[in-house]
């Protein structure tokens, strides 16, 4: 019969030797199990004298609890190798791309026009809406254009058919008909602007014959030019983000403002690239004046008592001064390619806050 | 409006250069178009004398030039002008010069083996026309070595400047003058309007024919006949002023009527006197049926809105508008009628937009001319006309009462502060209205001001800052900030302005990109998506494509999808949130929130997910949509079925109640084929007002109460019919599975093989949360029972074995 430590190095051996945890698991039963080697011997100590007993089940143990340890040992060993060898084998090529998502875009429009209100809102203003198709009073007579008036040659309108009574409705020329629309409707003080579609028959490299404008006016006490000033320089810095951007106001004609003007923005031209801020040259990007006395009546106004200010921009002008857009007829194409070079990520919200600067791209 | 820098300082006794002048223009509201200097390109260019011509020893048709030019040693010249001779003066362009017309630098060259330092020059080849039959041959007391430029008066920039509507007053040099005078840029200077005393009585008189309540159609009218005219060619100075204006030339009358238009802003009439019939000219309301030549040779229908001018023969001037053919002066004139006119600007502008004329005359009148002109103008340019062509002079004859033009308006001693918060004083305000023209008298509370004739655009007090604010400088204009109202700024849009915001947002968030398309389209279009009304199609659209305003938002993101497919994009998902047109009352424009898939939901790639777009995501577009806009899904129920345009089996619409909210749906093959769209094609659409601004509740949401308990979940197969729908069936399910229902999920659709024809298997998951205690299997089991039977009674639908 072999000696209890030769069996026990058998098998502490033999557990060394195995290569797989079925192989472990024989090896187990073969020494541990009910009718295993160890278990055999256990059993056998029932003839044995007590003192003899003593000694041969305490030796018996600690080989058994060897054997126990080994197994553990060698089975944490074979599942680590197993666990390794499976990973090995799940190992994925992670330079394949991952799956396409498409990361549409806001057009520059609704950005900028985004942009203008987040600015006027900061100075007091609200949004107003009025409809596309005005009537001729709204669109011209009550803005101080009656009819034959030169300045409505300059605005190439768009006529609907006349009604019974010989009237007919234009396409709105300018956001303008939203001032008298909002003067009737209200009292002062008011501060609005009112971005929307504006038409004119005209369609070439530098007009389409639609397009968007935001028009602005202020009523209220003692507001005067000189805050028309400040409000449309102080537009134009934030807007363009370029704080000491030079601003000049510049005499014209509106019929529905008086005095008129014009504004400028300080730029500079070097190669045909064009730059916002301080510099030789001058752009023209709005015009504006104080509410001429006829419109104020027209709507209701005592112009004695009540005078105030107007301005309206071109938005696709800003918008390409501003993101460097050079041709304003692709802002109607829906190119896609256009859109995903121009256009902007739906999260990046202009803000006061968080800035109108245009963020990612 | 066009001239020259010297054609100004004629009016102008400037004390400034002209690039002074160049920067004041605009800051007086004559904003400038451009300033072209045609001496800066031909500075090198200057006049030599031809000493000798030789015949060149190799070449038959060429010269060799010995050409004095006025400094250092003659210079050989090769040249091949016919004209080129001993003795003549031209214009000489040394080594180094750019020649414009040649697109060349010269250099010192040799022609055929003869040195050649130089060129002498033809009209063509220094771009001053297209004459190029010899080399230009100058005056022979032409002066040698001086600039070519400045002898030809070619050193004296164009000046083009924009005039708005309100300025009548600049359409002549005199005004700009005027305004610079006044701006302290130099002094007006003075011309002779004085009264001219004729020698003769006119042979031709004026008949005024118009009734008692139309005289202000024509309010002033003088004429004056002229006799022993010489009508020759008109003098260099003048010839050269319009040459630079983009005026050709054509005789001293003709001519002197060009210029004193742009010189005075004062359109005149030249009639040849032998062409007048009946010597009476008969200003009144043209004769329905007549017609009339005009001078642009063009013959148009008359009727009795336009005011004309005519004879014995019947109408041969549009008042204000154009001379006719018949009756103008020729080269062969020598008797004149020259006449100076006042119509009424509104009678102009009517009938020059009725016969589509665009004429300067028609420019000037149109925006109003200085009504006391016909008298003041009448010997001035009498004077020219007699100065250049000789002759005599009639008495004036006049006829009209005038415009009653004077008019007093008050500007209060604040008002120019109070308007632009800039102080001006009293003095100031009066020198510069009274540098305008203006007649001022000064009272204690403020000014009592008079525009000048030629002012007609002066209408009130606020006309008169403008006028002082201008010329004093909008420079000093302050700048102030808009009091602030609010501490911290109020929201600027509205709950339904913030609507489109957000709903652009959401659309971009889901893949779709926006896109802005014009709001009108072609008619055939409008009528395939429910519009074509009549009142929405424009009189004079841009094109037969731009034609008629839109129903639908669709069709023209369809012609965007079409576009970018024949740009080989794939995959297409676009949105655009704009107005529609039901007709043309403001109530009746929409805003519309519509969006198109088209092709496949993204690109080719290798996870094997691509797949076509189909009507769910349409639909998923359209709940997405109206859940932006507060509408819960569960409140949500849908209908089959939709417009035309949509495939008649695959199109679906949302409703809340009665309500339609949403249509959406795969567009018909036929709607896709006519936009040449080749592949599946789906979209929907909404208008914003139709959909209910959700009742504000306040910030705060309600009490959330959560389950402590386990939910529970089951799955139901059902078969039904075919044609009962999905949604009847969970409708069902959910209100038989009672108040316990937190979420119902249709998980499967299956028919074929174990499914009879006809017939669909729907498979159905429910999920219980118990709020009191968790449910026992007798409890589900009750429950399952509920839906099982209520599935059968609303579906006919049974358990699937």
């Amino acid at each position: 019969m072999q000696s209890l430590d030769a069996v026990s190095s058998e098998i502490i051996h033999a557990i060394g030797a195995a290569d797989s945890l079925d192989a472990l698991e024989a090896i187990r039963i073969d020494a541990l199990g009910k009718k295993g080697r160890i278990s055999l011997m256990m059993r056998d100590l029932g003839g044995m004298d007590a003192e003899a007993r003593k000694q041969a089940g305490q030796a018996l143990n600690k080989v058994k609890d060897e054997i126990a340890a080994a197994i553990d040992a060698k089975q944490m060993m074979l599942a680590s190798a197993a666990l390794n060898a499976r990973l090995s084998a799940e190992r994925l090529d992670v330079s394949l791309p991952s799956r396409p998502e498409i990361d549409a875009r806001l057009h520059p429009l609704s950005r900028t026009i985004e942009e203008v209100i987040a600015i006027f809102a900061e100075m007091g203003f609200q949004v107003a809406e009025g409809p596309d198709i005005e009537s001729d009073y709204y669109n011209f007579t009550a803005l101080n254009i009656p009819p034959e008036h030169p300045a409505r040659q300059e605005h190439d309108t768009f006529y609907l058919p006349a009604d019974a009574n010989g009237k007919r409705k234009v396409l709105r020329t300018h956001t303008s008909p939203v001032q008298i629309r909002t003067m009737e409707a209200k009292e002062p003080p008011i501060r609005i602007i009112v971005p929307g579609r504006t038409y004119r028959s005209d369609h070439d490299a530098t007009h389409s014959p639609m397009f968007h404008q935001c028009e602005g006016l202020v009523i209220g006490d003692g507001i005067h030019m000189g805050h028309l000033k400040g409000c449309l320089i102080d537009f134009c810095r934030a807007f363009f983000g370029v704080d000491d951007l030079p601003v000049r106001f510049r005499p014209s004609y509106f019929p529905f403002t008086e005095p008129s003007a014009e504004v400028d923005i300080g730029c500079t031209r070097d190669n045909g690239a064009l730059k916002i801020g301080a510099g030789d040259d001058w752009l023209e990007i709005l015009g504006s004046g104080m509410v001429n006395p006829r419109v104020l009546e027209n709507c209701g106004y005592d112009p004695e008592k009540y005078q105030g200010f107007a301005f309206g921009m071109g938005i696709e002008r800003i918008a390409m001064l501003k993101y460097g857009i050079p041709d304003l007829r692709t802002f109607y194409d829906s190119d896609l390619r256009w859109m995903r070079h121009y256009g902007f990520l739906p999260f990046d919200a202009p803000s006061i806050h968080a800035g109108l600067a245009g963020g990612a791209v | 409006m066009k001239f020259t820098r010297d054609w100004l300082f004629s009016h102008l006794d400037a004390d400034r250069p002209l690039a002074d002048i160049l920067d004041v223009l605009p800051m007086l509201g004559l904003e400038i178009e451009s300033v072209v200097d045609r001496a800066a390109a031909l500075t090198p260019f200057v006049i030599a004398e031809v000493i000798s011509a030789e015949q060149h020893p190799n070449a038959d048709k060429l010269r060799v030039c010995m050409v004095n030019i006025g400094a250092g040693d003659p210079v050989q010249v090769v040249c091949g002008a016919p004209n080129a001779r001993a003795g003549m003066k031209g214009v000489f362009a040394p080594v180094g010069a750019y020649v414009p017309g040649i697109d060349l630098t010269l250099k010192t060259g040799e022609i055929r083996g003869e040195l050649s330092n130089g060129m002498l020059c033809s009209e063509r080849e220094m771009q001053l026309s297209d004459e190029h039959d010899g080399i230009i041959d100058l005056a022979a007391d032409a002066p040698v070595g001086a600039s070519f430029a400045a002898y030809a008066g070619l050193d004296d920039p164009i000046i083009e400047i924009a005039i708005t509507p309100n300025r009548a007053d600049c359409l002549g040099v005199r005004g700009v003058a005027r305004d610079l005078a006044a701006a302290g840029y130099g002094q007006l200077k003075p011309i002779d309007a004085s009264p001219l005393e004729g020698s003769f009585d006119s042979p031709i008189t004026w008949d005024l024919n118009l009734a008692p309540d139309e005289v202000h159609l024509c309010p002033l009218v003088s004429g004056r006949a002229f006799t022993g005219l010489k009508n020759g060619s008109s003098p260099a100075w003048m010839a050269n002023r319009l040459t630079a204006i983009g005026q050709r030339p054509i005789s001293a009358l003709v001519d002197i009527t060009n210029y004193v238009m742009v010189d005075l802003g004062r359109p005149l009439h030249a009639y040849d006197i032998d062409k007048i019939d009946g010597g009476k000219l008969i200003i009144g309301r043209a004769k329905p049926g007549q017609t009339m030549t005009a001078l642009n040779e063009k013959t148009y229908d008359l009727d009795e809105d336009m005011l004309v001018i005519g004879d014995a023969n019947g109408p041969d001037d549009l008042a204000g508008i154009m001379g006719g053919e018949r009756s103008g002066v020729s080269d062969a004139t020598d008797k004149m009628f020259l006449e100076i006119a006042i119509f009424d600007q509104i009678a102009v502008a009517t009938t020059g937009r009725k016969l589509n004329i665009h004429s300067d005359a028609r420019f000037r009148f149109e925006r109003g001319l200085d009504v006391t002109s016909p008298e003041w103008a009448s010997g001035y340019v009498a004077r020219l006309v007699m100065d250049i062509c000789g002759g005599q002079t009639s008495h004036m004859v006049i006829a009209g009462d005038g415009a009653d033009w004077k008019r007093e308006i008050f500007l209060a001693s604040d008002k120019v502060e109070r308007l632009t918060g800039m102080i001006v004083p009293k003095a100031r305000q009066t020198e510069i209205l009274e540098n305008l023209g203006f007649t001022v008298r000064e009272e204690t509370a403020g000014l009592q001001v008079s525009p000048p004739p030629w002012r007609g655009d002066i209408d009130g007090a606020a006309d008169l800052v403008e006028e002082i604010s201008r010329i004093h400088g909008f420079d000093h204009l302050p700048m102030v900030h808009l009091p602030r109202e609010h501490v911290v700024a109020q929201p600027a849009v509205n709950v339904a302005q913030a609507r489109p915001l957000r709903l652009r947002r959401a659309m971009a968030e889901r893949g779709l990109t926006e896109a802005v398309t014009f709001s009108f389209l072609a008619e055939k279009e409008a009528v395939m998506f429910g519009g074509g009304d009549a009142s929405l199609r424009l009189v004079n659209p841009i094109s037969a494509d731009l034609s008629i305003m839109r129903p639908s938002a669709l069709p023209n993101l369809l012609s965007a999808a079409a576009r970018n497919q024949d740009r080989g994009e794939a995959e297409i998902a676009m949105f655009e949130v704009g107005p529609v047109f039901l007709g043309d009352e403001p109530d009746q424009q929409r805003t519309a929130m519509a969006a198109i898939r088209h092709g496949a939901m993204a690109p080719r790639e290798w996870h094997g997910s691509r797949r076509s777009v189909d009507v769910f995501d349409a639909k998923a577009d359209a709940e997405a949509a109206l859940a932006v806009l507060g509408v819960r899904r569960g409140s949500l129920q849908i209908e089959s079925g939709g417009p035309d345009y949509f495939h008649p089996g695959r199109c679906g619409r949302l409703l809340q109640g009665r309500s339609l909210l949403a249509q959406f749906g795969e567009l018909h093959p036929q709607v896709a084929a006519h936009f040449g769209l080749r592949n599946t094609l789906v979209g929907f659409e909404l208008f914003l007002e139709d959909v209910p601004l959700a009742k504000s509740r306040g910030p705060a949401r309600s009490y959330l109460k959560m389950s402590p308990f386990q939910p529970v979940s089951r799955d139901f197969a059902f078969i039904l019919d075919n044609d009962v729908p999905a949604s009847q069936l969970l409708r069902a399910v959910k209100s038989a599975a009672g108040p316990l229902v937190s979420d119902i999920q249709l998980f499967d659709v299956y028919q074929g093989k174990n499914i009879d024809d006809g017939q669909k298997s729907l498979a159905v998951n429910i999920t219980l949360t118990p709020q009191k205690a968790t449910l026992s299997e007798a409890e589900i089991e009750v429950i399952s029972d509920a839906v099982i039977a209520a599935a059968g009674k609303n579906c006919g639908a049974v358990l699937r074995g």
